[in-house]
């Protein structure tokens, strides 16, 4: 017989212990697993969504963070906002002149190129207006080339695809300027469908707008925070009842207060606002690959806006908020393995008192001080491994489980084999670890026990 | 094959002194011979079958076993010499209760060099007349039964030397002259010498050879005749 086939022996004949200490561990690694899937899958929704296909947020000043939170995940409020104005800093001279065709008001030198556009050979530059909600989910007014420009996954490679319908259009002729796409999560949670209308509140919990959006597209899951947006056609978004930019003072930028005498515009749902009457409150942007330094100084050297590195805001994220808690979580884990340790301790030190004498039969049949002190170490390693694999297969059963959920939610699929963290694979060397670790003790009792005297006692 | 000389064993007393047990001036026992060493309880049969097998260390004196000195071994030595050349068969059997009768057979074999031979264990169980009991537990066997166990155990490892002490003190009537002519049969089949430590003359009575410890230990000598 081997030496594990001994220590198996010895834990089937102690069945009830072996169990309920194997259990225990099984239940500290199921604990390990699912940290570890959680702590994996944020850092995995973190990588996805720092690759977001754009290299700056242009916004007001403020902090950048904040402004990263809800222009990449849309929490938080808004910085603030920016004329629709400078927005058009970032137009070639051709684009400036069309918006002022088109949309009308005041602009200033209208033929001039923009002060950035120099910066956007073969980039783009796509404004975002946030503030309304439908439900819980944001509403983010943008042009037609939010979902045809940018691109989301791992390496931002992966083109935004429609479940049902389309993109909406600038103007179409049955809904005009009122057309919108949800994210998957909405579509589902709202009960959307092709055709749904959506009626914005204006804030979380704010009045609703008379009008609404009709549904045209429905996006397939993406696992970034897209899934819970709804994307509406700017130019409705600025028709929307308080969406027209207060009149502000050319010098200070303040907002100038209407008297009461004064009505307050309303506008028509069939023009387009004008240029001074729209703000954006942030501006996507990717610029020209040989610019993505000297762009960035250039707009942070004025007083009106800044550029913020969405990447280095996720970094910085990640620094302060999900590295401390993985430490944290981590640490939980290591003291649960710890536990079940002392638990595997307890159990077979326990059971070493009553077993003195086979031990001295082992001894007085040949066996050597090393040979016992290795079957105590094998049974020690045996309820540390076999529980382990226990827990490893029941932690990532759960998983499975959990799978629908979280590709629901987070759009990454988990897999009953997927590993989620760099720590994983460390987990059965820990296991062996544990286990000598933990029979050392009662191993080294055994060790040492008198033979002449346990088989005379 | 056996060989003891000078052998000295004392113990430290609970008063703080020191209580001889053992004092023997030379003891040999032949290959394929069986002895009977006819002794009284406390008289320090167990520890000279400890010292035999390498398990206890005498104060002084030699223990030449099969041309080994056990005693000049390392314990790594004396632990293979134990597992290689000697079988034990103790008065309380000392059977393992975990593992199953076939399972301590084997275990007699798992700590020498030699082969873990399955089959030669199933063969051991059936001539002790155990075939059909190969993986009763040892609470699921009587008291007769264990015994045999633990005299195939013995002998699992084919030893030079068989110790057998006091193996039919826990045994009823009937079963004890089972339990002796099967060791006194497998050690003549197995050409294996054999040590029987006993208090019980009626059993002593068969044997050709009978020593009495009371006269190959000089410590009892001394305290008979005061």
């Amino acid at each position: 017989m081997n030496l594990f086939s001994i220590a198996w022996r010895n834990l089937q004949h102690r069945k009830l212990a072996s169990i309920l200490t194997m259990t225990s561990m099984a239940l500290g690694v199921t604990l390990v697993v699912l940290v570890l899937a959680v702590s994996g899958l944020i850092e995995e929704s973190l990588e996805r969504n720092s690759n977001v296909g754009y290299n700056f947020i242009v916004g007001p000043k403020g902090s950048p963070l904040q402004l990263t939170l809800n222009s990449v995940f849309y929490l938080s409020r808004p910085v603030g906002t920016l004329p629709y104005s400078y927005y058009l800093e970032y137009q070639a001279a051709d684009g400036r002149q069309r918006a002022y065709q088109e949309l009308g008001g005041k602009l200033a030198d209208p033929e001039r190129p923009g002060r950035y556009s120099m910066f956007m050979k073969s980039g783009f530059a796509i404004p975002i207006c946030l503030g309304d909600y439908v439900g819980r989910f944001r509403i983010v007014g943008t042009t037609t080339d939010y979902l045809k420009q940018l691109k989301h996954g791992r390496s931002a490679d992966q083109d935004y695809r429609f479940a049902r319908g389309r993109n909406f259009q600038e103007f179409n002729e049955k809904n005009g300027f009122f057309e919108a796409v949800v994210g998957s999560i909405v579509a589902n949670e709202l009960d959307l469908r092709i055709g749904s209308k959506i009626y914005p509140t204006h804030g979380p919990e704010g009045e609703t707008h008379s009008e609404g959006f009709t549904i045209v597209g429905i996006l397939e899951p993406t696992g970034t925070p897209s899934d819970r947006v709804a994307f509406v056609n700017i130019e409705g978004f600025y028709l929307l009842e308080g969406h027209v930019a207060p009149e502000r003072d050319a010098d200070t930028g303040l907002e100038i207060r209407k008297t009461q005498q004064e009505p307050i515009e309303k506008p028509s749902h069939t023009k387009k606002l004008s240029i001074e009457k729209r703000e954006v409150s942030a501006i996507l942007v990717k610029s020209d690959p040989i610019f993505s330094v000297g762009m960035p100084f250039q707009i942070n050297k004025s007083n009106s806006a800044q550029a913020v590195s969405p990447l280095e805001q996720i970094m910085i994220l990640r620094e302060m908020f999900f590295n401390p808690l993985r430490f944290a979580l981590l640490a939980l884990t290591i003291l649960v393995c710890v536990v079940s340790a002392i638990s595997i301790l307890v159990s077979i030190y326990n059971s070493m008192s009553e077993r003195t004498r086979d031990v001295a039969i082992m001894r007085a049949l040949g066996a050597s001080r090393e040979r016992v002190l290795l079957i105590i170490l094998a049974e020690s390693v045996l309820i540390s491994v076999g529980g382990g694999v226990l827990g490893w297969l029941l932690g990532h059963g759960i998983g499975k489980l959990a799978s629908p959920i979280v590709e629901e939610r987070a759009g990454i699929r988990v897999g009953f084999f997927s590993v989620n963290s760099s720590i994983e694979p460390w987990i059965i060397p820990g296991l062996i670890a544990v286990g000598v670790v933990a029979g050392l003790l009662p191993a080294l009792m055994a060790y040492r026990t008198d033979v002449s005297k346990s088989l005379q006692g | 094959m056996l060989t003891i000389r000078g052998l000295k064993k004392s113990f430290p007393d609970p008063a703080g002194g020191i209580l001889p047990v053992l004092d023997i001036q030379e003891f040999i026992v032949d290959s394929g011979e069986q002895v009977v060493l006819l002794g009284k309880s406390g008289g320090g049969k167990t520890t000279l079958l400890h010292i035999i097998a390498g398990i206890t260390r005498p104060d002084e004196g030699e223990v030449v076993l099969d041309s080994f000195s056990l005693f000049k071994l390392s314990e790594t030595g004396r632990n293979r010499i134990r597992a290689a050349k000697i079988g034990y068969v103790f008065q309380t059997f000392n059977l393992l209760p975990a593992f199953s009768a076939l399972e301590n057979v084997r275990l007699g074999m798992s700590f020498g060099r030699g082969r873990h031979d399955i089959h030669r264990a199933t063969e051991l169980l059936r001539r002790v007349g155990l075939g059909d009991r190969l993986h009763h537990k040892p609470s699921a066997l009587s008291v007769g039964q264990q015994q045999r166990v633990a005299v195939a155990r013995a002998l699992a490892n084919k030893p030079s030397l068989l110790l057998a002490d006091e193996p039919t003190a826990n045994v009823d009537t009937q079963n004890q002259q089972r339990i002796i002519d099967l060791i006194r049969e497998t050690c003549r089949d197995e050409n294996v010498s054999l040590l029987l430590v006993t208090h019980a003359t009626e059993i002593a009575s068969q044997f050709n050879r009978v020593e009495h410890l009371e006269k190959l230990n000089r410590v009892l000598e001394a305290s008979t005749s005061i």
